[in-house]
């Protein structure tokens, strides 16, 4: 019987996707991944998931599954960390989920499972995977909407959706936590996760320790018409569309429409200025086969928490010679269309597959 | 009914011997008292206390008196090695092996860190410390020189004999971790030529939480616990009484049974590295120097350690990369890069380790499995 490796990050999500699993009779086997180590040391027990893991370990006893921890602090480094960390300083906007699953759940992780001998991988993200009638595994959002994932899973390919398994697909939240407490698992209680599981004190802090030559000047606010509004913290501290904590002050509500790394430079401006009615993307991915056609109607989202929007979809190759570069116009005009975030295409509860955001059209 | 699993890790722990839980149910739920009491309570505890140290002291040919319990072969480790450096704040000179438990190496890390010099000893590819190199080693303010009895990894035999007798020469007194060697070699420790030795119950079928130093009359040692005067003011603490009582019991009982164990181990550890040899490119690591009767160390090129004793623990087969390794990291082996084993060869390591309870049936069922997991792995792109 095909063995399925179900990754425990000791949070109640993959504990009930493991639970499930096991629930099927299928063979399975619990690994966690180490993925960060926060005293920087190889020592046991030191690691920031050293609590979460001893969670992993502590569910899969109870639910009766063989566990192990992978070991893959470099690979998180070096595809989610140190870019995470690049983008910022360059004045982007990094959204790491999206390469975590695409580079380390995805990708390493299975390169490791497949090894102990595992076929198939299971992960606890609210998403669905279906086999259209063609025969391609398509990707779709989860039932509960409130908890769907999929945007920051729009990068996998048909091989990847092939062996993946969302146990969680099908529940709400409510249901996922009751099976918990109906099987009495030691994490039913436990809340969600951090927003981005390696920084613990904060986005500026966290960059300053990982670079500390960077420099630390305060950066110019300015207006986009060149006015200048005060110094107040580096250009890295600020995201497109941030409104709040920009530490200038003025009599009305500003945004950030730009951060220039190059020039320690912060634009802002009214709400109306941050609108775009489109963006130009890099990395364009069709998870079921490219669409065909000119320009392809879609839903797009340009973040994980944004509601959506009517759009056409274009590839544009050879405009900047790059692989994979796209235009994205909106059926209107978009606030906060940020750099370095990933603009995901749905058309109902398929999603199509997406594209990095490289700059708003003006 | 799935077959129960296989055990092949008897370096890592053993199942407590059946017998020896006999002796020890009493003191787990029945009797009770504590040795240092004064009362009929007291005494019986302390009457059984006395007879394991007995037990113990008769194992590495040593006196009762010389004997002092300890919670844990590290504790034992670490006592001496603090103990003998205890007098001086900064200075002096330690030599260790290269082959040492990590008990010793990270209490000499420690050391270091306070200004002590530290010899790390590498062994030969034969994973054996020459003699020569210990004498080397020495200075007028070499202090301690620890050298272990047998290695955890690959069971190698030590020079200990020799070593201390260079040692002696010198004044400089040795530590003798004997703990992987204990029910599976004849020791005696007046022959061995140590100052210390230690030696630990759950090795040998015995229950955990109970390990024993031996110092020889008249050496130095400055304890580690303080406390009350339990162990004649050298470890404080009230004694486990049903745990050294466990231990006496699997002591008595080597000391008994341990001609016909090593007969037995050698002669089922002959068949397994028969059969390993018809694994394709398996490699033993240390064949054909002295070791322990129970353990092979064996590489297969190709293949991540850790991996193959994942997949072998799937399929019900219970082995180990090496040492033990709590946090489930593995790193390659201190111990084969000392030897100058490639590091990739080192991560295709596993260790297989025999015991009392293992037999002829359950090698011949892990031969075969082995080789196809070992095949799995190496045809994985």
């Amino acid at each position: 019987m095909p063995l399925t490796a179900v990754a425990m990050s000791g949070g109640l999500d993959s504990s009930v996707a493991a639970l499930l699993l096991e629930r099927q009779g299928t063979p399975v086997v619990g690994l966690s991944m180490l993925l960060w180590d926060r005293s920087q040391q190889v020592r046991n027990g030191r690691c920031c998931g050293s609590l979460d893991l001893g969670d992993a370990r502590r569910v899969a006893e109870q639910i009766g599954l063989p566990h192990y921890t992978l070991r893959m602090d470099g690979e998180f480094r070096r595809h989610v960390v140190d870019p995470f960390v690049d983008s910022y300083v360059d004045g982007r906007t990094p959204s790491p989920c999206i390469s975590c699953n695409t580079e380390i759940k995805f990708e390493a992780f299975w390169e490791r499972a497949r090894r102990l001998g595992a076929s198939r991988i299971a992960t606890g993200h609210y998403a669905r995977i279906r086999l259209s009638q063609d025969g391609r595994y398509e990707l779709h959002t989860a039932a509960d909407r409130s908890k769907d994932q999929s945007y920051f899973l729009f990068e996998l390919n048909q091989e990847q959706l092939s062996r993946a398994v969302f146990p969680l697909g099908e529940l709400t939240k409510p249901e996922v936590r009751e099976l918990a407490r109906d099987a009495g698992l030691a994490v039913a209680e436990k809340g969600e996760s951090m927003e981005i599981c390696f920084v613990d004190r904060g986005v500026q802090q966290f960059i300053e320790s990982e670079r500390p030559d960077l420099p630390q000047a305060p950066a110019r606010v300015t207006s986009s018409d060149g006015e200048e509004l005060g110094a107040a913290a580096p250009y890295y501290r600020y995201t497109v569309g941030q409104r709040r904590g920009l530490g200038v002050a003025a009599g009305r509500r500003l945004y950030v429409l730009d951060v220039q790394a190059e020039r320690n430079r912060v634009v802002v401006g009214s709400r109306d200025e941050l609108l775009a009615p489109g963006l130009i993307g890099r990395g364009l991915h069709w998870i079921a086969g490219a669409a065909a056609g000119a320009g392809v109607e879609v839903e797009v989202r340009i973040r994980s928490r944004h509601p959506g929007v009517a759009a056409t979809v274009e590839s544009t190759p050879g405009v900047d010679g790059g692989a994979g570069a796209c235009r994205v116009d909106f059926s209107e005009p978009q606030a906060g269309v940020a750099p370095g975030q990933a603009a995901v295409f749905y058309r109902g509860t398929q999603v199509l597959g997406g594209c990095w955001i490289e700059q708003a059209l003006s | 009914m799935p077959t129960p699993p296989v055990y092949l890790d008897h370096n890592a722990t053993t199942p407590l011997d059946p017998r020896v839980g006999e002796g020890m149910a009493p003191w787990l739920g029945g009797r009770h008292g504590n040795p240092s009491s004064i009362h009929s309570f007291g005494r019986a505890a302390r009457a059984a206390v006395e007879l394991a140290r007995a037990q113990v002291a008769e194992l590495v040919g040593g006196q009762p008196p010389e004997v002092v319990f300890t919670a844990s072969g590290t504790e034992a480790n670490n006592a001496v090695l603090l103990s003998a450096f205890a007098g001086a704040r900064s200075g002096g000179h330690l030599v260790i092996s290269e082959l040492e438990h990590p008990s010793i190496h990270a209490a000499a890390d420690r050391l270091e860190s306070l200004g002590v010099d530290v010899t790390r000893l590498c062994p030969a590819a034969d994973g054996v410390v020459e003699v020569g190199s210990v004498a080397a080693a020495l200075r007028p303010d070499t202090r301690l020189v620890c050298l272990m009895l047998a290695n955890n990894e690959l069971g190698t035999v030590q020079p200990v004999a020799e070593a201390s007798a260079a040692c002696r020469a010198r004044g400089v007194p040795l530590l003798c971790d004997a703990v992987q060697a204990a029910g599976k070699l004849a020791i005696d420790a007046g022959a061995l030529g140590a100052d210390y030795l230690v030696v630990a119950a759950h090795k040998f079928n015995g229950p955990l939480g109970a390990a024993a130093l031996w110092i020889r009359e008249g050496a130095a040692f400055e304890p580690l616990i303080l406390g009350g005067g339990q162990e004649r003011r050298r470890r404080a603490g009230t004694e486990n009484v049903a745990a050294l009582v466990g231990f006496g019991a699997c002591a008595a009982l080597a000391s008994e049974e341990l001609d016909g164990r090593i007969e037995r181990l050698s002669r089922l550890r002959a068949g397994l590295e028969a059969g390993l040899a018809g694994i394709r490119d398996a490699r033993l690591h240390c064949a054909s120097s002295l070791r322990l009767p129970h353990v092979t160390h064996v590489a297969f090129p190709g293949v991540i350690g850790e991996e193959l004793v994942v997949r072998l623990d799937l399929a019900g087969f219970a082995v180990s990369t090496g040492a033990a390794c709590a946090s489930g990291v593995v790193e390659p082996s201190r111990t084969l890069l000392a030897m100058g084993v490639e590091a990739a060869e080192a991560l295709a390591s596993i260790r297989i380790s025999l015991g009392t309870t293992t037999d002829e049936a359950e090698i011949r069922r892990f031969l075969p499995v082995l080789e196809r997991e070992v095949e799995a792995l190496r045809s994985c792109p």
